[in-house]
């Protein structure tokens, strides 16, 4: 049965955004500073560490998950997707990232990598998701600057765009 | 803002989980979603000195339905148990609590038993497990036992579980037909904790029980008469009283006993309305 050691380092490997990776970690790192000090994907922010911002949320094996509520011992073997992996070229936008800053959905952004994250898990699990739907899936994340209603418009106008694009997803 | 220092075993069956509960008594805590307990590390409210990781033992992970009682397994996560296709048929209780227990993104990683292991006061499922008078599965090295909900829940945050025993699943009574339930809570925000959360059963025969979550240590419940009974106010009053409400930062004794007496009477008579 494998223990780890509280003072050894030892390797965890996840798929991270579609490509293998390992790090080095001892059992009481989370998973938000796995990402954050040893790969260096920054995108996901790390707000309250407790569960309730929502900041960090990324999605493991598809479903959105704090990430600051996970060990990093935990995502052995998961499939993890970040913020750094919605873009669908490098520099490019995917249709939600579009909307946010046509719709001024964001306004300091610290919020804006979680937020992203779980609306994507929710579109890519019900495309037809409701309005009601949506504000309940946002209910897990905490904006201070904008209110959430471009937050709510933007992710409507990128549900409308995707599925035009894809009709046979609808 | 950080966890202390803890080991931690990936046990791969449950005989190695419980070797390794043994091996550490009361030194040892069972992680499995870790929507309650990681929180609580990273303030260090807990400081176990060794975790043991049972969501890597596929027989925990299973909900079945046999003989009138449905037993979900310690690995079932909140999400799979809201997923899962019999619920609203079997528990239709559970099914219109599952949405007021945390957030997507919590539920997602959060498991069943797990909540009923934290027993936080304003939780759901521990509320539905008291209500359906269901039953706790604990599992030690030496021994399992099975302990009715009422006897499980011993105060805040604390359940009758020894050191070396984990949670190995909970039984809840499928539904009965013509039996009505219904449920309501009233939370600062959808998904925080509930300031008071109401679960009522209102079974053919005409008995009547009403659970409380929120006010007491443990969640509470108590049998009523017909909500058109003269004597039902003064009932639901005197249990309003008896919880012992405090005031909190969220909301004042006076007011949680309002809501108990007004949450009350509503969810019970929409319980006895959903009868037939």
């Amino acid at each position: 049965m494998p223990k780890l050691n509280r003072d050894t380092r030892t390797d965890v490997t996840f798929t991270l955004n579609g490509k293998k990776v390992t790090a080095r970690s001892e059992p009481r790192l989370l998973l938000t500073d796995l990402l954050r000090h040893e790969l260096g994907a920054t995108g996901t922010h790390v707000g309250c560490e407790h569960g309730v911002c929502g900041a960090c949320t990324v999605r493991i094996d598809g479903e959105p998950a704090r990430a600051c509520l996970t060990l990093a011992a935990q995502a052995e073997g998961a499939d993890i997707q970040t913020v750094e992996g919605l873009e669908p070229e490098p520099g490019g936008m995917s249709p939600l990232q579009a909307a946010f800053r046509e719709h001024f959905a964001l306004q300091c952004g610290f919020c804006t990598a979680g937020i992203l994250i779980s609306l994507k898990a929710l579109f890519d699990r019900k495309p037809g998701a409701s309005e009601q739907e949506i504000r309940e899936q946002l209910s897990g994340h905490l904006c201070r600057c904008t209110g959430y209603t471009p937050i709510v418009r933007a992710a409507l106008a990128a549900q409308a765009q995707m599925r035009e694009e894809e009709p046979r997803n609808a | 803002m950080k966890p202390a220092p803890f080991d931690y075993v990936r046990a791969a069956s449950l005989d190695e989980a419980l070797s390794a509960l043994h091996e550490a008594g009361d030194e040892a805590r069972v992680i499995a979603g870790g929507q309650s307990l990681v929180p609580m590390l990273n303030m260090r409210l807990a400081r176990p000195s060794v975790l043991v990781d049972v969501m890597r033992i596929g027989e925990l992970a299973r909900i079945e339905h046999r003989k009138g009682m449905i037993t979900i397994g310690a690995g079932v996560r909140q999400a799979q148990l809201e997923r899962w296709a019999p619920l609203a048929g079997t528990l239709p209780l559970v099914a219109s609590m599952m949405p007021w227990v945390g957030h997507a993104q919590t539920r997602s990683r959060g498991t069943v038993c797990g909540s009923f292991a934290h027993a936080d006061p304003s939780a759901e499922l521990p509320l539905a497990l008291l209500a359906l008078e269901g039953e706790v599965h604990l599992r030690s090295k030496k021994a399992r036992r099975v302990l009715p909900a009422a006897d499980f829940f011993l105060g805040m945050m604390a359940t009758a579980a020894q050191p070396g025993e984990m949670v190995e699943a909970i039984g809840l009574p499928a539904h009965g037909i013509g039996t009505g339930t219904a449920f309501a809570e009233v939370a600062r925000r959808h998904g925080d904790f509930a300031i008071v959360a109401c679960a009522a059963i209102a079974r053919p025969g005409g008995a009547i029980r009403l659970a409380v979550g929120g006010v007491a240590d443990t969640p509470q419940a108590i049998a009523l008469p017909d909500p058109s009974d003269p004597d039902f106010d003064d009932r639901l009053n005197e249990f309003a009283w008896a919880l012992n409400a405090r005031d909190d930062l969220h909301a004042s004794a006076r007011y949680r006993r309002d809501l108990v007496r007004s949450l009350g009477r509503r969810t019970v008579e929409e319980a006895v309305s959903c009868r037939s």
